[in-house]
């Protein structure tokens, strides 16, 4: 049962050169290993998308992935694309519109919309309801989820950043 | 539309002297952390020592327990403890949920590990303790129940029923609680009416699906004889005071901590079996115990709600006035009252708001809330308003079909008037203010009513079937004692706020309301930078720590804007009153020279900065040796908040769904849905938008989607997010959400409730729109979840 398989795993820009169970799931390892409680666990069968994480550039669910797959992969998390501010839009357009409530589905929501942003850079309302139906959001009712998506899709269009989110005094 | 750039602070007159915050779309500074992944849930954290516990739970619905063995599991690798009902009861005592005020009801006694029969598929029997969850799973494997099936209550329809085997033989039957009223002539009324409309109506049971699933962890230090649990709940005073009496601790020896929460929805404010059992096992090991439930566990566990049958009938004259309504309802609760609300509440409620907007002076009601093995049933968001505003809004229009009026006009012809408060429902419930014919006026210009009835015409000519439904409601917020209290129940309708400037002057607000997503600490970051006089950015609100904060209720019965808001501005708005006396003592002049503003205390007839709020907390703090003998600074203020005016303070709202039914294969495209809202004062439009939106896609999924669907030995049929369907973006319409604000004249602040009418409204003003798509071939369907199967069975199809 602990027969353990040597990996080396990119996360968030660094390698880990670790041990891993192969019954392992990737977000655990990254919850219970690497202290990366960014990604969130819904349903453990992927049909939430809480678990939402980067594996070579693509979003794929953390609960369906073996860490062993992820061996010679770079895997990012909603901590290091926060830090490497390739969400910045995103997450201003989401605080504007109030685009989370509880944020349990907020890290998987953002990563599942940054892609769309990138392959779709064009797409519609019903393109972005239909895009972000992997993602399951109990609190908000979605529309203030497309809201900020849709901000960000057009601040893009004409080649804007969202403007930060400030208190004002 | 309501974009926030569209969204001007609503405007009433201001609560505060220099309000910038209160009515305006602020967003929740504090919320950024959930954004970038720093949140923290209960499974985020890990303390050293930590074991975790999974459950071996009933597989069947009804069973006898034989001998357990747990040698096995013992030895495997990682396991600390194997624990089943008769050793957690040596230290948890059993609980019967009952309330005082509910007339005769009835339950059995609980415990937190079954002992003899488990009643219901997931009802926890035995514990497993492990070093990793893995292991725990691992382990449970190789628990062996020796078990027997019993005969199981399935039906609601027949559980009581002579030959229906009884579930507590020693209750004498298997009804929980049952209510009858009749107010008025109900039967001269439906003797003269001209017309009389019936249906009998279906709720399919659904449950709450929080994203984060209940869990906790529990953490016993011996050395101090203290209880501390981290709990994902919405009320950690309650939960304090159920260990308290349940483990025979005192309330100094339970801290409850509540960090973040991933949605709630009053799923987390009830007392479940393996909380008390987790609570159980870290005293027993004297470490901390983590149990997080799988999905599976979510669906056989967390409480179900919303499983109705009701009989309605409605009586109209020709003129257009409802004289009457009856209704029959008959619910089922699953096998034990759920613990400490009690399972009767839905029902009672029910029995309470059917026909509340209406002035109708006949009504007759009876329920039956009856025991079953299946998952017990509680209080989840809306609380019987979903049912009673379905069923009244469904007779509602059949009658107005039967009279060809217009369902719109109908509604206006029949609600209570708003010049005619306060006054009394006719079930009994007192209505302090609400705004029916306004909020009825505005939909019908918000949505374009005669010009989208045109488009409908038009399109039926072209064989496309769509439908308008309306939905007229009335939610009970800011509940007083009368809810809980009086029925003996130890859950506290008052709410409290602690607020001190600390010494550079920023100001740190502990309120005993949490946060669970809905924006309460937004809220009262706004409440308290206009109360105390200084900007969002120098408030912090601390929440969620029994520890810390004033005793309260916590979040339900939507409260946390109306009574815990009037805390924070009463604490406040007394914190600034104390600024002001020592700036008093500071200057030696009288307090009424003075005024606040923006962190200064300023001469009020020149507005000359006098004091900077740091100069005041430095002062107040660290020399108070200047200030004049007998003088206290008292930088710190808590006051707390009851609304003791009305039981409830009732809100009102309506909705409108707008549909498409394709007749062929049954499939129902929500085109768009509307919502006039009056919660009294808008502290925070953006939010309240939010509310509104989410709780009506909650509504949506009862109505069309979700049902916890058993087959006939009682076993749960679609136990995972993939087979129960829950609303998902592209199902879902772009929602409207407008308001009308009528403040409480029973707070300052005079806001209600926002967080429960869109659940209410929704399942309503669908089935309405849905019902009217298929007026042309002469059916309605009146069971929810409304189906493409139901549609098609109900035009013939299938």
């Amino acid at each position: 049962m602990s027969l353990k398989k040597k990996v080396s795993i990119t996360v968030n820009g660094v390698t880990i050169n670790t041990e891993i169970e192969p019954r392992r799931h990737l977000v655990d390892f990254l919850r219970e290993d690497l202290h990366l409680k960014g990604p969130h666990l819904g349903c453990e069968q992927g049909a939430c998308g809480a678990c939402t994480v980067k594996v070579d550039g693509q979003i794929i669910r953390g609960c369906l992935f073996l860490a062993v797959q992820a061996d010679g992969c770079v895997v990012e998390t909603i901590e290091g694309l926060t830090k490497s501010g390739a969400l910045a839009d995103l997450q201003e357009s989401f605080m504007r519109h109030n685009a989370m409530q509880c944020g349990f589905c907020s890290s998987g929501m953002l990563l599942a919309a940054a892609e769309l942003i990138e392959k779709q850079p064009k797409a519609s309302r019903a393109e972005v309801r239909e895009w972000i139906s992997g993602n399951y959001c109990r609190c908000t009712g979605y529309h203030a989820i497309v809201d900020a998506i849709m901000d960000v899709l057009e601040a893009r269009i004409k080649g804007q950043k969202i403007k930060p989110v400030v208190a004002h005094a | 539309m309501n974009k926030p750039s569209d969204l001007k602070g609503l405007v009433l007159d201001p609560v505060t002297n220099d309000q910038r915050y209160i009515g305006s779309s602020e967003p929740r500074h504090s919320a950024r952390r959930l954004l970038e992944g720093q949140g923290t849930y209960i499974d985020d954290i890990q303390l050293p020592r930590m074991g975790h516990v999974v459950f071996w739970r009933s597989p069947v619905a009804h069973m006898k327990i034989g001998k357990i063995h747990t040698e096995k599991a013992s030895k495997m690798p990682g396991v600390l403890a194997v624990v089943d009902g008769l050793q957690m009861a040596k230290i948890c005592k059993p609980w019967v949920a009952t309330l005082g005020h509910l007339a005769g009801m009835k339950s059995a006694p609980q415990h937190a590990l079954a002992i003899e029969r488990a009643c219901w598929q997931g009802e926890p029997v035995v514990a497993v303790v492990a070093e990793t969850r893995a292991q725990a799973e691992d382990a449970l494997q190789h628990v062996d129940v020796e078990w027997e099936e019993l005969p199981a209550v399935i039906s609601m329809e027949s559980a009581l029923d002579p030959q229906t085997p009884l579930i507590h033989p020693e209750l004498g039957d298997n009804l929980c609680f049952t209510r009858s009223l009749d107010v008025g002539n109900v039967d001269e009324a439906f003797a003269n009416a001209d017309v009389v409309a019936e249906a009998t109506f279906g709720f399919g049971r659904h449950t709450g699906v929080t994203l984060e699933p209940r869990c906790q962890i529990a953490d016993y230090n011996p050395g101090e004889r203290r209880l501390t649990v981290y709990h994902s709940q919405q009320a950690p005073h309650m939960m304090q005071d159920l260990y308290c009496r349940q483990f025979g601790l005192s309330e100094s020896d339970v801290h409850v901590i509540c960090k973040d929460v991933g949605g709630s929805f009053g799923i987390k404010v009830h007392a479940y079996p393996d909380d008390f059992a987790t609570v159980g096992l870290a005293m027993m090991l004297e470490r901390p115990v983590k149990f997080v439930a799988d999905r599976l566990e979510s669906f056989t566990s967390d409480i179900h709600a919303r499983e109705h049958r009701i009989k309605g009938r409605i009586a109209a004259n020709r003129a257009g006035d409802i004289l009457a309504f009856e209704i029959h309802d008959l619910t089922g609760i699953g096998p034990y009252s759920m613990f400490p609300r009690t399972s009767a509440i839905e029902g009672n409620q029910v029995v309470n708001l059917v026909g509340g907007p209406y002035k109708h002076q006949n009504y007759r009601a009876h329920l039956d809330v009856v025991f079953q093995n299946k998952t017990p049933t509680c209080q989840y968001r809306g609380v019987g308003h979903p049912i009673a505003c379905a069923v009244t809004e469904g007779l509602v229009d059949l009658a107005a079909q039967k009279l060809q009026m217009d369902p719109l006009e109908f509604r206006k012809r029949n609600v209570i008037p708003d010049d005619a408060y306060p006054c009394s429902g006719i079930s009994g419930i007192k209505l302090e203010v609400l705004s029916h014919e306004q909020c009825l006026r505005t939909i019908e210009k918000m949505m374009d009513y005669s010009a989208l009835r045109k488009e409908q015409a038009e399109l039926r000519k072209q064989g496309i079937y769509r439908g308008i439904g309306f939905a007229t409601l009335i939610e009970l917020t800011n509940p007083s004692p009368a809810f809980y209290g009086v029925g003996g129940a130890r859950i506290a309708s008052q709410d409290g706020a602690s607020v001190r400037l600390d010494p550079s002057g920023v100001v740190s607000v502990l309120v005993g309301v949490g946060e669970q997503g809905q924006g309460t600490e937004g809220i009262y970051a706004q409440i308290a930078a206009d109360a105390v006089g200084v900007s969002i950015n120098q408030v912090r609100i601390v929440t969620g720590d029994t520890d810390v904060t004033p005793y309260g209720g916590g979040t339900w019965a939507s409260r946390g804007a109306g009574v815990g808001g009037e805390a924070v501005l009463l604490a406040c708005q007394a914190l600034q009153e104390n600024i002001l006396k020592l700036a008093g003592a500071i200057l030696n002049r009288p307090v009424t020279e003075f005024t606040v503003r923006r962190s200064y205390v300023l001469d009020k007839a020149t507005g000359e900065q006098l004091l900077p709020f740091s100069e005041i907390g430095r002062i107040g703090y660290f020399r108070t040796d200047t200030l004049p003998a007998g003088f206290s600074a008292d930088l710190m203020v808590t006051r707390h908040y009851t609304q003791k005016d009305y039981p409830f303070i009732f809100t009102n709202g309506v909705q409108a769904s707008y549909v498409e039914v394709d007749p062929d294969t049954g499939f129902v495209k929500l085109l768009k849905h509307w919502a006039v809202e009056d919660c009294g004062r808008v502290l925070n439009p953006m939010l309240v938008d939010e509310q509104v939106r989410g709780a009506i896609v909650q509504g949506i999924g009862g109505v069309l989607f979700e049902e916890c669907l058993y087959d006939e030995s009682g076993l749960l049929r679609n136990g995972s997010m993939a087979d129960y369907l829950v609303p998902m973006a592209n199902e879902m319409p772009d929602i409207e959400v407008a308001h009308v604000e009528t403040p409480t004249q029973s707070s300052k602040l005079g806001a209600k409730g926002a967080g429960e009418a869109g659940t209410a409204g929704a399942p309503g003003a669908v089935q309405n729109a849905i019902n009217d798509a298929l007026a042309p071939f002469n059916v309605a369907v009146f069971d929810q979840p409304i189906t493409c199967e139901k549609i098609l069975r109900a035009l013939k199809k299938i």
